[in-house]
């Protein structure tokens, strides 16, 4: 899996941070910023983040 | 999920046959529906989540608007670039002005009301403010106010309306203390957002001058920040010079508006959910559920077309109102199994209540922590609070754009 984040669409709700904090963080501007790919254990909270995040600016490529 | 095939394809499980387009024959419904209850989604909203396509309503003036029920219905008009979140439209459908509550005027900085790219300059400006991370620090000053609010309840002797003793002033304590009003002035500042928000205790002319007196303290207050400055929003947003001069007051309104009510009748509500489910008391999972169990924002993100779009096969045509429906929406069973039992071991977190798209709640997280804590030291505090109730029951508000409480009397 790999993960990509689009900074221009985001809209800073944090959907990501509270659910998959591994992997995605806010900068002082509140904007996503992507700390790690996924690991194994942590696919399933990487593709709820991607599924609830608003303004769709995580997609996650499967494989 | 057959709903969201092209309507030509969905075929009936019975006969076979195909059903063809789209815009005949919707079923039309009056609306806003009047049922209060907790929980509050009236019973209809399952039977138009249950039926092809959308429903028609209209409005008190003969606005033509569309009813959207369904999660992923409703997912996919929030973020659909051909609908519009702008009121000055015509065809916008102006729910709460029909339903008494008096217009909110287009304010310079208002952005819940523009669309992209207009409204991103404003809620890129704000992000920073209401970061995961900021609100988590947050986190102390809430529970000071909150312990504030519980002692002078504590003091005054052991009954409370906990909406007019807890839940309204805790919203407001914590943005006023946000935008940097002065410890000395929060209380004036609370008493007039307090008013602005009763509609049954103050007539029109007094919420109009409780909004005066509040646009008038909050540009006194911008122009304090202006020449000394402080550790508050105000004061950083004007550094950043993204929002202009005749901008700053609407936005700030926003904040104060967006974020007061609708807090405190989420807090209000999940009080009395909590004392009748009290296995969940302390459990921080109740937060999420609250919010999905109450949708008190159910007639919130309005919207109308601005080109003819398509959602769930039917054709809305530009110029229409839609209103997505979060409360319905979470309570799609295709999401939320058994969604009339508040269970908060279940996953809440799809539940739109906050929205979706790029309005999705700013307040979000700082309302997260929020509930956590109203909820924490409450029952802390006072471990034996009970109901305290008329004979008539709960006093159920919903002569607004949003679902609450008119009071919550309690004792211990
Ligand atoms: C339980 C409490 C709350 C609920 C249920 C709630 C609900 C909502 C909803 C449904 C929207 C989307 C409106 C739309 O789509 O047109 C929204 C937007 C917004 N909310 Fe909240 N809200 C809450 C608390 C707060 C708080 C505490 C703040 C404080 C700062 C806040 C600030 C905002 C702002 C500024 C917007 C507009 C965002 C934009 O247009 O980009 N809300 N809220
Ligand atoms: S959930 Fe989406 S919009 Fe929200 S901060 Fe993360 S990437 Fe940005």
């Amino acid at each position: 899996m790999r993960i990509t984040v689009d900074s221009d669409r985001c809209v800073g709700a944090g959907q990501c941070v509270l659910n998959a904090p591994a992997i995605f963080d806010q900068d002082e501007d509140g904007i996503v910023t992507l700390l790690a790919e996924p690991g194994a254990d942590q696919e399933a909270a990487a593709r709820l983040a991607g599924g609830l995040c608003p303004s769709r600016a995580i997609t996650v490529h499967e494989g | 999920m057959t709903h969201t095939e092209p309507a030509t394809q969905a075929t009936c499980p019975v006969t076979g046959a195909t059903a063809a387009a789209t815009d005949t024959d919707p079923l039309v419904v009056d609306f806003p529906l009047r049922a209060p209850g907790i929980p509050f989604p009236p019973p209809e909203y399952a039977d138009y989540r249950d039926r092809k396509g959308l429903v028609l309503s209209h409005l008190p003036d003969g606005k033509r608007v569309w009813l959207v029920t369904r999660h992923e219905d409703v997912r996919a008009v929030l973020t659909n670039p051909g609908i519009s979140s702008n009121p000055e439209h015509a065809g916008f459908p102006n729910v709460g002005e029909t339903i008494g509550v008096p217009k909110q005027s287009q304010v310079p900085g208002w952005f819940v009301g523009m669309d992209s790219p207009e409204h991103d300059r404003f809620r890129k400006a704000l992000i920073p403010e209401f970061t995961v991370r900021r609100v988590r620090a947050m986190k102390p000053a809430i529970e000071r106010t909150v312990d504030a609010q519980l002692d002078a309840m504590l003091a005054a002797g052991n009954t409370a309306d906990l909406v007019a003793d807890f839940t309204l002033p805790i919203p407001s304590l914590v943005i006023s203390a946000l935008l940097g009003v002065p410890p000395a002035d929060r209380e004036f500042f609370e008493s007039r957002t307090r008013v602005l928000v009763s509609f049954r205790a103050f007539s029109d002319e007094e919420r109009s001058a409780a909004a005066k007196d509040l646009l008038r303290y909050i540009n006194r207050l911008i122009d304090i920040k202006q020449k000394w400055g402080g550790d508050d929003i105000v004061t950083r947003l004007l550094a950043t010079g993204a929002i202009g001069a005749h901008e700053m007051s609407g936005v700030l309104m926003l904040l104060l508006i967006a974020g007061h009510e609708t807090t405190a009748n989420n807090i209000a509500l999940g009080i009395v959910t909590l004392l009748k489910n009290p296995q969940w008391i302390g459990d921080e999972r109740a937060v999420e559920e609250t919010l999905r169990f109450h949708s008190v924002a159910d007639l919130v993100s309005l919207r109308v077309a601005v080109e003819d779009v398509e959602i769930a096969g039917q054709r809305i045509k530009a110029g229409e109102g839609i209103v997505p429906l979060v409360a319905a929406a979470n309570y799609d069973e295709n999401l939320f199994a058994c969604p009339h039992a508040f269970d908060p071991s279940r996953s809440a977190r799809g539940h739109v209540a906050f929205g979706y798209g790029v309005h999705q709640c700013l307040g979000q997280n700082l309302v997260r922590v929020e509930m956590e804590v109203a909820y924490r030291k409450l029952f802390e505090r006072i471990p034996n609070l009970r109901l305290d109730l008329p004979d008539d029951g709960l006093n159920i508000k919903y002569d607004g754009v949003l679902y609450g409480l008119h009071e919550l009397p309690v004792r211990w």
